[in-house]
């Protein structure tokens, strides 16, 4: 090697954070793991979810949690051609804002449409479970397309 | 905390508590000339800083210009493996990865003639006599083992000679 020659070499940075959740976002993984999908009522009415503990617009506490059904429609998304370690899917997926049926806010998830061309504003969309859930929102695999299934608002 | 109102299928159940969100970076690390040059001299068990031609300062590890003037590093300087420990920690918690028994002491130890230290573990003694000032020099890996990282250097480890006077550290704090 010569003595000019720059120097290059891998380096990783991991970090292994562990967090508490608080009650509201336990509740909302809780739920995940029974297989449920939770949103939480706000002072206006609306439901959010995912859940916050605090009301976005009067920053009341908020505590009623709602039982959601597991489908919804996109609100917006972008095509990921190329996944990377650690996401969702190990193949081209959309990344999907989903407004789940009974909500006013969107989940961002990943959605497996399998091309770009299957994708579309306002589709109609259902959970696709984990087999093995532990509380987490990778308990939700990824939403997939729900084109035959009535539903919604 | 406040009193939720749950779904009745969640009521009872045993609530998840924590999440792991853990953050992971690849990278390739490419070094530049300067940095290319010091660990080609750790390789080589030899210690290289750069003297800036304005304030006279040498920079360790060298990024090849002075960060207080802010021109070129104009002079490569050998410094010697040994050197004053001016500030340390002692480490009591474990993290992911590290073979390390606890406690232990990371410091930041400056070479004499250097006017910028080098982060490392103080070993060979035990962790409470360590002090700011302690001369200590520098233990390196089987000269098999060298190589371009400053993992050449074990740890250092005292040499029993008298402590600095705090007077002629005291810029490097």
């Amino acid at each position: 090697m010569s003595e000019a020659e720059i120097l290059s070499a891998p380096l990783v940075l991991e970090y292994p954070f562990k967090r508490t959740v608080g009650p509201v976002q336990s509740a909302f993984l809780t739920g995940l793991r029974e297989g449920m999908v939770l949103g939480v009522r706000a002072e206006d009415g609306r439901v959010l979810c995912p859940p916050v503990e605090y009301d976005p617009v009067t920053s009341a506490e908020l505590t009623e949690l709602v039982e959601l059904p597991a489908t919804g429609r996109v609100t917006t998304w972008s095509w990921e051609p190329a996944p990377r370690a650690g996401q969702p899917l190990d193949h081209p997926f959309a990344w999907a804002l989903v407004q789940i049926d009974g909500a006013d806010t969107g989940l961002l998830h990943a959605l497996d449409a399998g091309s770009p061309d299957e994708v579309t504003t306002g589709m109609r969309v259902r959970v696709r479970w984990n087999d093995e859930r532990e509380g987490a929102i990778t308990d939700i695999a990824c939403f997939e397309p729900a084109g035959d299934e009535e539903g919604g608002q | 905390m406040s009193d939720l109102v749950l779904p009745e299928a969640l009521r009872g159940v045993e609530p998840v508590r924590s999440i792991r969100t853990p953050a992971r970076l690849e990278y390739t690390f490419t070094a530049g000339q300067a940095t290319s040059r010091f660990l080609r001299g750790i390789s080589r068990k030899k210690i290289l800083g750069e003297r800036c031609g304005v304030c006279g300062k040498v920079i360790l590890p060298p990024r090849g210009s002075c960060p207080n003037d802010g021109v070129p590093t104009s002079e490569q300087v050998e410094l010697p493996d040994r050197g004053i420990v001016t500030t340390f920690c002692v480490v009591n918690v474990k993290f992911s990865g590290s073979a390390m028994e606890l406690p232990y002491v990371c410091a930041t130890v400056v070479p004499d003639g250097s006017d910028m230290g080098l982060f490392g573990m103080v070993q060979e003694i035990p962790f409470d006599q360590i002090r700011m000032g302690m001369r200590v020099e520098a233990v390196w890996v089987d000269d098999d083992d060298l190589t371009h990282d400053l993992a050449s250097i074990k740890w250092w480890r005292p040499t029993g000679e008298p402590d600095a006077d705090y007077e002629s550290y005291r810029e490097h704090v």
